[in-house]
Parts: C-alpha cells; structure tokens; sequence
C-alpha cells in the first residue's frame, strides 16, 4: 500500500533513491539553519545578560565633576584624573566633587535613598617582579561593606590592607596576604599594601568596576595621592526605582544652578547604547551567516535540476498516463521540500546544542538559553532554511511540469 | 454495432525545426468505429508514432480536427487532455515505460489513485494483474527487476486499470523476442474480442494479422 498520495511517495522514493545527493544538499541547510540560529541565540544571549545586569544598577545615579561638551563618562569610576608622579596630589582645579558639593547631593538625596563617595586614581603596580596598572579605589570603610562582596577572605581593616577584583588577582596571581607596591619608583616614594580579600565578580556597570581594581579606605588612598575632601565621583543608590528621574533633576537644579558643576548619569542611556551596539553587531553577523543559507539554496537548487533532468523520460511517463502538470510540480516541490525539513529539522537539533556551547562559551552563561527571546532563533533559523529550500525548488518544479510529454517520452 | 469513436479531419502534424520543417503527417482523414482493432502499418519514419500520439491527445494537430467521441479535441485545454488520457485512453508503448520508482503493483494503481484519489480497494488491481498473467510474488518488484513480457504485461494491466475506451498501442511487441510476443498479441485480442477498442501501430504484418483492418501510412499520408 502507498497511500493516497502517490505523489509524495513518489517524491519520497527519489529523495531516497539518491539518498548521498540528497543529504549533502541537506548538510548546507543544517549548516545555515545553524549559523543563523547559533548567532541569534548568542546575541540575544549577551543582550538579555547585559540587560539583567543593568538592571541591578537602574536604581543607581553617579555624579561626576562636568568636564563640558559631551555627556560625561559612560562607565567606571576609573578616569577622573591624570596621575603625574605618585604621591602627588592631581587636583587640577574643578575637575574634583568637593565636599560642599557632596554635602548637597547627601541633603537632596536624603529622603530618597544614600549617597556615597568614590575615589579612584590609575597607577601603576608591582607585584613581585610583575609591573602593570590598575584603578584604585578609595571607599569609605562602612560603604565597602555594603556594595561590594568578599568572596574570599575579609574587608580591609587597615590603612594598608586592599581587597582586589577578580580579574586582576587572577592576572597577577594575587592570593591573601600578597603584596602589592602602588606607585611608580622613578617618580617618588611607593605604597606597599596587603591583599586581605578578593572580591567576586562584578561585571559591566557605571558606578564602580572593580574586577580590574584595588579597593582600600579613604585614608589609604588620601594617604597616597592626597585630595582631602575631594571627590571623583559621587554615587547614589535611589530606594524606589520610580524616584529615579526626579532625583537625577533635584541634584541637577541644585548644583548647575549658576553654572554646570556636575554631570548627572543613569543607567539607561548606557543600556541603551549597549543593547543597540549588540543587536547591530549581531544582525550583521547573522547576514553574513545567511550568506551560507544562500550557498546551501545553490546546491538545492543544483541537485533539483539535477533531479529534473534524470527524470525527464519518467516524466514523460507520467504526463502520457494522465497526470496534471500541476501534480509534476507538486512532486518536484515536495522533493524540495522534503530537504528542506530534513535539513531544517536537523539544524534544529543541532543548534540547540551548538548554540549552547557557543553562548556559553561567547557569553559566559547558558541561564537566558531558554528564554524565548534566545529560543526562538531556532524556529526562525528552521522556517528561514526550509523556505529558501521550497522558493529555490520552484524554477525546476516548474521547469518539469512543463516539459512536453512527446518530447519527454523521447528522453532517453 | 458500430459508431465512430474516433475521427480525423485533414490532419496534418508539422515539426517545426531549425534545419527546416518536418511534416510528419499530411492531411489525415479516416474513421475508427467503437469496437474496431485497426492495425497500422508503415516503414520506419512514416508517421505512424506521430499520428498514435494525435489520437492519444499526448500532442496536438497542427491544422485539421481531431474528434474523440464526438470531441474537438482542439476545444480542450492541457488540463481536459490529461484527464482524458487518465480516463479514456490506455497507453501501451514499445519501450514499456513503467515508473521505475514503483512496483508493478504500484504502476497499475498509479492511475487509479490518479483518478479516484484513493487506494484501489475493489482489487481490480489485484485482478488486472491476475490477467495478463502476473501473480501476487512478481507484482511487488521493481519494473528493472522483470523481464521485458513481464514489464509489457503489467503496461497492459495499467493501461486497463481506469477502463478506457480506447488502448492505444505503438509497437508493443518490438521489444519483445518472437514467442513472447505472440503471448502478449494473445492479451490484446483477447481484450479485442470482450469488446475493447483497439489500434495498434506495427511493421510487422505478422502482429498487423492480429488487427481486424490495418491502415497503411507512407510519408505522412494513408496509402
Ligand atoms: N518530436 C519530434 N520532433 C521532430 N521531428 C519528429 C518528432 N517526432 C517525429 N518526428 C519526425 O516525424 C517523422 C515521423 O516520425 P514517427 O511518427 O516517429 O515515425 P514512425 O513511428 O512511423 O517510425 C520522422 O521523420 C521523425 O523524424
Ligand atoms: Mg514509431
């Protein structure tokens, strides 16, 4: 028995008939339906973990000392001053928050939420006979406790004990207990601290990037490049997300009031930026990955006519006993068809599992996979392959249907 | 008993090809009667082939009517032409021409699903096959897997399948050694005497014998 549709089995049969031709016209749509959807995944992967992670600062403002022109910096407390020589203290005129100006944040920030202080200074570093560069930080002792998590050992209790990010104690081998020379000897005396904590990873964020940095108290860094009572950057935490606008205006109006002191920042025009730089980058690599979509749409094209032509006499065979031109097509259509959801179908499975390893090993983690913002590359990937694979099969369907049945019939 | 099934008017068939035209058939005109086994002879290029084919509606006159039962064939389009193929004529041809994708069992059901749009489950199939002498173990091979009687045998039982009015037949035996096509001239006039109508074209007088009336053709025109 063959069912009631004989065309589609007819079509089956030569699909499986030249089943090696058949499956490596297959493999270049598995392979785009991959690449499509492993690249979509990624960058929906990165955007949903960049966006999460944003998210845990949306509550958060940092006020800077106004620089003029643009908007301010984006990210990271880490660029406020140029350090000419150690130990000096670089306090070129404005480009500091005072105290005063502090106090006023804290007055106007009062009922919605806390303000704290940030100092940070790039220097360069020694550890052992390894040199490099580094942010340091200077937090008040009662702050550090409260934003910033130890993984392992403790928060500094000393003018001379640090804890350190992540990333740079990885890079230096910085281990409890390490010391760590801060300062440039040519240029004047250096500060030898102690590594008394590492602290766990904190990622992208605007207030403070700490996993390239050396974090100690106010008087440490004071101590080091002086600034008493002057500040790089201010940080607010805003209790209730909604507050956040009407605090970014209060501290505006009250200290640009004669002339602008102060940049104001939240975090969504960083986010803002971010996403939109990730969905650009991965658009564009998902074109170039639809270049194999239309690589594997040649070779299924190639293999149906192909197909045609071997079967021109059968053709034949078939219009001289009665079939329409329009079941000639359906075969041909079916047989395109059938690759393209074989194909599309494997890539699917293949993609979920390539996709994982790429977005965990592209972004880090595998939590937002499942979401359907990430998922739905893979039906999308699938639909895309498998209707370049019928538009593709079109041409020859066509071309068969309208073969002349004599002319055919003479085909050998 | 008898009226014209099929009937040419002046028909002429002219290949149109770059080294100049072919006029394959001049001016055709003759009658078959319901019932009638007509031969038709002729030497090789005559036009015999190409005047089965105008009967058979595979191709299309290129002046002069052409009446099947008492239709212009000229007043149908491909799609008419092609359900009457299915339904109203059966195809018998020199080089068998089975579907190699199916079994001989599958061959003869093509046009019946082709037709009624489901599994033939009268077992007329069964039945066809049984006929021209086909049993059950041979009917589920592949066309490449018999021998050439075996593979004319089962064409005939497909040509059959939708009962046509006509079976139309080119050179049925000029693939086929002596004996067997003896055997095979057998099913057709056995298929003759129940009633069937039948032409046939051949160049051999002995398989012309079969035919109650045989029409030669030379260059095109009935001689
Ligand atoms: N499809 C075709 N295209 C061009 N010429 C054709 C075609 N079919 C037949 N002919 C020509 O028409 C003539 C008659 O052919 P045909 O009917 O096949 O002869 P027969 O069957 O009697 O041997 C021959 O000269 C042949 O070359
Ligand atoms: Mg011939």
């Amino acid at each position: 028995m063959i069912g009631k549709d004989i065309i589609l089995a007819l079509s089956m049969r030569s699909v499986r008939l030249h089943f090696l031709r058949s499956v490596l016209a297959a493999l270049g749509i598995v392979i785009g339906v991959v690449a499509i959807a492993s690249i979509g995944m990624m960058g929906a992967n990165m955007t949903l973990s960049v966006t999460e992670e944003l998210s845990d600062m949306a509550n958060k403002l940092t006020v800077t000392p106004y620089t003029g022109g643009g908007g301010g910096m984006m990210m990271g407390g880490g660029g406020g001053r140029v350090v000419v020589g150690s130990g000096s203290s670089s306090d070129d005129d404005d480009d500091v928050i005072d105290d005063d100006q502090f106090r006023d944040i804290e007055r106007i920030v009062a009922k919605y939420g806390t303000a704290y202080t940030v100092r940070s200074e790039s220097d360069r570093i020694e550890v052992g006979s390894e040199t490099g560069r580094a942010t340091i930080y200077g937090l008040d002792a009662d702050i550090m406790r409260e934003i910033l998590t130890v993984e392992e050992g403790e928060y500094p209790k000393s003018t001379t004990s640090v804890v350190v990010g992540p990333t740079l104690a990885e890079r230096l081998g910085l281990k409890i207990g390490s010391k760590i020379e801060i300062g440039d000897p040519d240029e004047g005396s250096t500060t030898t601290v102690r590594v008394v904590g590492i602290l766990e990873e904190r990622g992208m964020s605007m207030d403070l990037s700490t996993d390239m940095a050396i974090i100690g108290s106010d008087k440490l860094f004071t101590g080091i490049y002086g600034g008493e009572g002057e500040y790089d950057q201010v940080n607010v935490v805003v209790n209730d997300l909604n507050e956040i606008d009407t605090v970014k205006t209060a501290i505006e109006d009250g200290l640009n009031r004669k002339e602008d002191e102060v940049t104001v920042q939240d975090s969504s025009r960083m986010m803002e930026s971010i996403t939109s730089t990730l969905s650009t980058m991965t658009t564009f690599v998902m074109a170039i990955a639809g270049i194999s979509l239309l690589v594997a749409a040649v070779s299924i094209f190639n293999v149906m006519m192909m197909s045609v032509n071997e079967r021109v006499r059968e053709i034949g065979i078939l219009r001289s006993i009665g079939t329409q031109r329009t079941e000639i097509l359906r075969m041909f259509i079916y047989e395109a068809t059938i690759l393209g959801l074989v194909g599309a179908v494997i890539g699917a499975v293949a993609s979920l599992i390539i996709g994982y390893v790429v977005v965990l090993g592209m972004v880090g983690t595998a939590e937002y996979f499942f979401a359907p913002g990430s998922i739905v590359y893979v039906p999308m990937a699938m639909a895309v392959g498998a209707a370049i694979c019928i538009v593709t099969g079109v041409y020859p369907a066509w071309r068969a249907s309208n073969l002349d049945p004599i002319e055919a019939l003479r085909a050998e | 008993m008898s009226s014209p099934v099929i009937e040419l008017d002046n028909v002429t068939k002219v290949y149109p090809l770059p080294s100049g035209d072919v006029t394959a058939l001049r001016e055709i005109s003759l009658t078959i009667d319901e019932g009638e086994f007509v031969a038709i002879m002729g030497p090789s290029g005559s036009g015999k082939s190409t005047l089965l084919n105008q009967i058979g509606c595979l191709d299309r006159p290129t002046s002069g009517n052409l009446f099947l039962a008492g239709k212009n064939i000229r007043e149908m389009d491909d799609r008419e032409l092609t359900s009457l193929r299915l339904s109203s004529l059966g195809y018998i041809f020199q080089k068998f021409n089975l579907i190699p994708l199916l079994t001989a069992y599958e061959n003869v059901e093509y046009p019946y699903i082709m037709k009624h749009r489901k599994n033939d489950d009268t077992g007329r199939v069964r039945d066809l096959l049984a006929l021209v002498g086909i049993d059950e173990s041979l009917s589920a091979h592949k066309p490449n897997e018999l021998s050439g009687g075996q593979q004319q045998r089962i064409a005939i039982a497909r040509a059959l399948v939708n009962d046509p009015a006509i079976l139309l037949c080119d050179e049925p035996t000029g693939n086929l050694d002596s004996q067997t096509g003896a055997q095979i001239m057998e099913v057709l006039s056995d298929l003759h005497r129940k009633g069937r109508t039948i032409i046939m074209v051949t160049h051999e007088s002995e398989i012309a014998a079969y035919a109650e009336r045989t029409i030669v053709i030379r260059d095109g025109r009935v001689a």
